[in-house]
């Protein structure tokens, strides 16, 4: 099976061949892994490569590509209002990045006045072709239940004090529909570069659960 | 709080927001290979090869017990919805699988996990 559904190639992965040493499943649920594995091989659904290419394309997304976009959006006001408008062809027109079949994405933008955080209240929907796997608190009840509710107190767990003067909306992500934040530029950035401000771009900032770092502390 | 799962079944075991669930634990650890690789078999299945969708996978997740729900860790539950839906799509047979898990078992000693 060819994975040409992201439209990009790879580097030709290490193939993982079951060593004698790799150790034997350790519970159920490994086992069940392990099976479903050798038979969707053995049918000839996937072949074993695959597993590692996707593996490797799902590490490819990460927060450091996100960044990439921010700092992007910070410093190309055009590019902003396409990717505010129409993220997915804008990304791939403009950064060469295909965000899938999967889902479609939505960028948004905080400003003085307004502040975004993103969750999935029903499951874990996160922007993972962008950003990679969600963060394990991403994706616990704790947060999926508190931050529609509370999300100031929510924010202020997280050490995201805003100002009252700024308000705060929650983005409940579907199946169909995951959400990138744009984080506010922070002040005191005039005229730096975009690899400069990228890493000021943390995974969280991208979520809403923080703001963009301050350029002090870099 | 007050409001709870209705015991009328209105509100499901995945339908949390709103609720209280108390501290949220930040803390934070890579992906196990186990993890990783039931993360990928199923992107696969939803992405390249459309054997089922997103949609799918969380409907599977969401018909679990209680307890099923809240103790399997994240990628126990998709493992187990990776098969549910792989049955009920026709591209295995629970046979197959129950078959596999135990000649697994007998190889790895007959070890009962």
């Amino acid at each position: 099976m060819q994975n040409n559904d992201h439209g990009h190639t790879h580097d030709e992965p290490e193939v993982h061949a079951p060593s004698p040493d790799e150790p034997p499943p350790a519970s159920e649920w490994e086992f069940l892994e392990k099976a479903l594995s050798e038979l969707l091989v053995e049918t000839g659904v996937i072949e074993e490569a695959d597993v590692q290419r996707m593996m490797n394309f799902t590490e490819s997304r990460n927060p450091a590509l996100g960044a990439k976009v921010v700092a992007r959006a910070w410093t190309d006001s055009g590019f902003r209002d396409r990717l505010l408008c129409d993220a997915r062809k804008t990304l791939r027109e403009e950064m060469e990045i295909d965000v899938g079949t999967i889902a479609e994405l939505e960028a948004v933008e905080n400003t003085d006045k307004l502040h975004h955080v993103v969750v999935c209240t029903l499951c874990s929907c996160y922007p993972r072709n962008l950003l990679g796997t969600p963060p394990a608190w991403y994706k616990s009840r704790e947060y999926r239940s508190r931050a529609v509710r509370e999300p100031r107190i929510v924010l202020k767990e997280f050490g995201t004090v805003l100002p009252s003067d700024v308000s705060i909306r929650v983005l409940d992500s579907t199946a169909d529909l995951r959400y990138l934040v744009i984080p506010k530029r922070p002040g005191g950035t005039e005229g730096w570069p975009a690899d400069r401000l990228e890493a000021l771009v943390s995974r969280d900032s991208m979520i809403g659960t923080a703001l963009a770092s301050d350029p002090d502390s870099k | 709080m007050t409001d709870k799962f209705s015991p009328a079944g209105t509100r499901g075991i995945h339908d949390v927001g709103g609720l209280d669930f108390g501290a949220i634990d930040r803390s934070e650890h890579p992906l196990t290979t186990f993890e990783r690789r039931v993360d990928a078999l199923t992107m696969l299945m939803i992405g390249p090869l459309g054997v089922f969708r997103a949609d799918a996978l969380r409907r599977a997740i969401e018909a679990y017990n209680e307890a099923d729900y809240v103790n399997l860790t994240y990628y126990e539950k998709w493992v187990r919805a990776l098969r549910i839906l792989l049955v009920e799509q026709g591209v295995l047979t629970d046979e197959q699988i129950d078959a596999r898990i135990a000649a697994l078992r007998e190889k790895a000693g007959g070890v009962q996990p």
